[in-house]
């Protein structure tokens, strides 16, 4: 994942709170990734707007985390979403 | 202990389907039309799914689209919170339906592949002109914009042809793939001799998967279910047996799987008398074989026994005569080995004659 990479869900991948569990869950086609709160929070960043950049500095803001750190996590987060087809990236 | 609430229902709407696919999942005991549940008894047991704790929807047959509620249903699906997905073969959808069924929130749609030419799809499907209509469907589909799943459902007959189905789910737009190799359940179990691939089809078939996930990473994702009676070690059945999912045919009967009435001797509870809940809790057929209780040598002291949970129930019926046996499919069953011999044989039948599926009363026509 690139700073200028823009990372979006597309249709039929969505945010779901799931009431009996408790929790956030990623629904996609015949899937159902549940999300930790680290995992929320990036997806709840990701508008098909902004960029990996933005996203990660606006996260390193809100939670007083280092840059570094969360680039990492994100990333690797990202990427593996990405190679399930749940995420779509441009440049 | 308290099992886990499912993640997963499968809704067969109704057994009628104008394909006769040999391989048919459904029981060789189809449910009538007359019998099948309303659009109101199916979107209460949507709403009764969700507040149980399901996520995922599968809305399956026979073919989905021969209910001409079918939208309406989808509607309902969604009301409840569903992420609702469609599995069909596309006969009995028009471009006009399609877009109802967009806009009723339809989230995915699993098309499944019986060949990659006409000859070979209507020859499996036992349906003349299938294949030109699927093909229309895809591209209506991909119009549309839903994700799109190709499922190709391959055997001896056609596993030469998983390279262009590979081909054809890019084409289509697809995201994901399932390969699955044709499980030996309902109908199916009655064409071993004409559908078993041999070993070497099922090497082929893994070597070929194995090579495109590499290339195609990022790309297609591809779900793989390979030919079981040649494998070493069985299927996690069901993600095992009352754990994840649950399957409502269409009299309104809750099975913890979709051949689980092959099992004479579980008792079934129908969502009319009984709550979908106390059903997955509480019902008899449900807690037979969940976890590890149920289980005798040579699964009680194997170390694999949560991995797989024992194989599949209904092929240790059908192939042994005792469901809570070790999966034959195990090589640590005692029956391992005349399995392995048993689809060989199966599968040197060149002669063996397809046995379509045949219903009482078929509608042979679509919905639409």
């Amino acid at each position: 994942m690139e700073t200028t990479d823009i990372p979006a869900l597309p249709r039929g991948v969505r945010l779901h709170h799931d009431k009996v569990r408790d929790a956030w869950v990623l629904l996609a086609p015949e899937r159902a990734v549940t999300l930790d709160p680290v995992g929320h929070a990036i997806l709840t960043e990701v508008d098909g707007a902004r960029s990996f950049g933005e996203i990660t500095r606006a996260l390193a803001e809100r939670y007083n985390a280092p840059i570094e750190q969360i680039v990492n996590d994100s990333a690797g987060f990202l990427d593996a979403l990405r190679d399930r087809r749940f995420l779509d990236v441009t440049a | 202990m308290k099992p886990p609430p499912p993640i997963a229902m499968l809704a067969e709407l109704t057994h009628r389907c104008p394909l006769s696919c040999p391989y048919c999942s459904n029981p060789v005991e189809l449910s009538r039309q007359d019998a099948e549940l309303d659009t109101d008894t199916w979107a209460r047991v949507f709403r009764e799914a969700a507040d149980l704790g399901v996520l995922q929807l599968h809305l399956s047959g026979g073919e989905p689209a021969s209910r001409r509620d079918l939208v309406d249903l989808v509607a309902a699906a969604r009301e409840a919170g569903l992420y609702t997905n469609l599995i069909t073969s596309g006969i009995g959808l028009t471009e006009k339906r399609l877009a109802e069924l967009d806009a009723a929130g339809l989230d995915h749609v699993q098309l499944s592949l019986q060949g990659t030419n006409p000859e070979m799809a209507d020859e499996i499907g036992g349906y003349n002109g299938g294949f030109k209509r699927k093909m229309q469907v895809a591209g209506w589909i991909g119009k549309i914009g839903f994700p799109l799943t190709l499922n190709a459902v391959l055997h001896r007959r056609n596993l030469h042809q998983l390279p262009r189905a590979l081909e054809m789910a890019q084409e289509m737009g697809a995201r994901r793939i399932e390969v699955a190799t044709v499980q030996f359940h309902g109908w199916a179990l009655k064409n071993r001799d004409a559908l078993m691939p041999t070993r070497e089809q099922a090497k082929e078939a893994t070597r070929i998967v194995t090579e495109a996930r590499r290339r195609l990473k990022g790309t297609l994702v591809i779900d793989y279910v390979p030919a079981d009676y040649h494998e070493d070690y069985p299927k996690r059945c069901m993600g095992g047996w009352g754990t994840s999912g649950l399957n409502v045919i269409p009299d309104g009967t809750v099975l913890p799987c979709h051949a689980a009435q092959s099992i004479p001797h579980l008792t079934f509870d129908r969502v009319q008398e009984t709550s979908l809940s106390d059903i997955w809790y509480a019902g008899a057929a449900f807690n037979a074989y969940r976890g590890t209780e149920w289980m005798a040598e040579p699964c009680k002291s194997c170390d694999r026994k949560t991995i797989d949970f024992g194989g599949c129930r209904c092929q240790a019926m059908a192939i042994v005569g005792d469901a809570s046996a070790t999966d034959p499919v195990c090589i640590k069953s005692p029956h391992h080995g005349a399995l392995q011999a048993q689809a060989d044989a199966h599968a040197s039948q060149d002669d063996a004659v397809l046995i379509y599926r045949t219903m009482p009363g078929k509608a042979a026509e679509p919905a639409q």
